[in-house]
């Protein structure tokens, strides 16, 4: 039995590295939104008339709504599965700062669900008709917008998870908290299409993203604590 | 004075006291809302751009103002709940969100009342009717999260935790709206501008302030004398009333 004590810092990269690979083994689920927000997208046009000018008009605000939607999707996945076999007791217990441990699994939910938006996201643009002028900037704002989603909403996950049905009431929670991040991601990406300045949009989203950073954990880790004990 | 907070805080003594204010502070009620609705509705003068109509504000202003009010108390609450695991706030908490959403509705309601004349919709996507609404579904994400939990002592701890993080969120959610409606629309007729209201305006607004902070009180007292009966049914206390 190894009983060697880690540092604060590799008991965080222990976290993130085991979270990582959960994921790894269980690629088809974490698929999902993925794929979800692929076919969210799709409907728009469908719904609409693929009118070129009107989707290019508006695709940010579709393309950001699209990632909202697939962010509540995922998050369950956060929390749900160590509070069904425990390990999240375990992570109570631990020595280390709750706080610190809740980050590490926010980031490797993000690296799982939120970058890989990154890697459709052009296509997405593409397929709308999206001002290639404006692209740069919508991989921008979902570099800083999405980590925003995971922060805030494991502070939803975290108050519900002990829930038998939590989802429904976890999207009342946490979607009017992402009004802000919709806003000023959907307004950079519009400006930059019409060739206006974007920094004040981007310097929000900073903002909101330190901001989400440093409370977020701390708020999540005292909504653990309750719904485990 | 210090004692007498920390007895106030005990759910029997409470529940005394509260009954006891009820009465008083339903008869305080009505005579204010009487003097603002006069005052109001016979007193003040006609608005020389608006008309009538404008008189809606005298419901309209107090109930928006009441539900940021709530909001905060609810927060407050929140805090009181974490640091000091208080259980008349987590009454005080549960039984004011239903209070603070219909205030909410209220102006809402109100407000596109007075809409419908003015800008010729009942709806715009003004920026206070927007940030007023996404308020209306924290409050009722607040009231489901209380019905969800089963055990009443871990939904009280719940929903502190959600009233804390709304209320950061509040005025960030408040500015963004205001901002992103500047974006879209330039300042137009949808401002509600006032040039220097005269005092036969304004003070029928603040007494139907008073009173509506009153008349929170009186429903508050109710409520939370049923939530502490409904919490407290196996003690003695309850038994011997």
């Amino acid at each position: 039995m190894n009983v060697q004590r880690l540092s604060l810092w590799q008991a965080f990269v222990f976290l993130l590295r085991r979270d990582l690979l959960l994921a790894l083994r269980n690629r088809a689920e974490y698929a999902m939104p993925l794929l979800f927000f692929v076919v969210v997208i799709t409907l728009f046009p469908l719904a609409l008339g693929a009118l070129p000018e009107l989707l290019a008009r508006i695709a940010p605000g579709i393309v950001w709504v699209a990632a909202l939607l697939a962010a509540m999707l995922s998050l369950e996945s956060i929390f749900r599965s160590d509070f069904d076999d425990g390990s999240l007791e375990q992570i109570l217990l631990s020595a280390h700062p709750v706080a610190v441990l809740v980050l590490a699994k926010v980031c490797a939910h993000w690296l799982v669900t939120g970058l890989p938006l990154l890697l459709v996201a052009p296509l997405l643009a593409e397929m709308l008709g999206m001002p290639s002028a404006a692209q740069p900037m919508l991989l921008l704002t979902i570099l800083l917008g999405t980590p925003i989603l995971s922060l805030i909403g494991a502070i939803g996950v975290a108050l519900t998870v002990g829930l038998r049905k939590g989802g429904i009431i976890l999207s009342l929670l946490v979607l009017p908290l992402y009004v802000p991040v919709l806003i000023f991601a959907a307004s950079a990406i519009e400006n930059a299409a019409m060739g206006l300045d974007v920094t004040p949009q981007i310097y929000m989203l900073l903002a909101f993203l330190f901001l989400s950073i440093s409370l977020s954990p701390w708020a999540t880790a005292a909504a653990l604590r309750m719904s485990a004990g | 004075m210090f004692l007498w907070f920390h007895k106030l805080g005990s759910p029997p003594h409470f529940y005394r006291i509260a009954g006891r204010f009820i009465p008083w502070l339903n008869a305080i009620f009505m005579v204010l809302v009487l003097a603002g609705l006069y005052g109001g509705l016979i007193l003040a003068p006609t608005d020389y751009q608006q008309g009538e109509s404008y008189r809606i504000i005298f419901v309209h202003v107090p109930a928006a103002w009441m539900s940021l009010f709530i909001y905060v108390v609810m927060a407050v609450c929140g805090v009181v709940i974490i640091v000091w695991r208080m259980k008349l706030a987590e009454v005080v908490l549960i039984s004011s969100a239903p209070i603070g959403a219909s205030f909410t509705f209220l102006a809402l309601v109100t407000g596109s009342l007075w809409g419908k004349p003015m800008w010729g919709t009942y709806w715009v996507w003004d920026a206070r009717l927007t940030s007023e609404l996404i308020l209306l579904f924290l409050y009722l994400g607040v009231i489901g999260l209380h019905n969800a939990i089963e055990d009443k002592r871990i939904a009280g701890r719940a929903v502190a935790i959600l009233a804390i993080v709304g209320v950061v969120n509040v005025p960030i959610i408040h500015y963004s709206v205001e901002w992103w409606h500047s974006l879209h629309q330039p300042a137009s007729l949808t401002k509600f501008d006032k040039p220097s209201m005269p005092p036969s305006m304004y003070v029928p607004i603040l007494i139907m302030a008073l009173a509506f902070q009153v008349y929170y009180a009186a429903v508050l007292f109710q409520k939370c004398r049923a939530e502490l009966l409904q919490r407290e049914r196996n003690s003695r206390w309850v038994e011997e009333l």
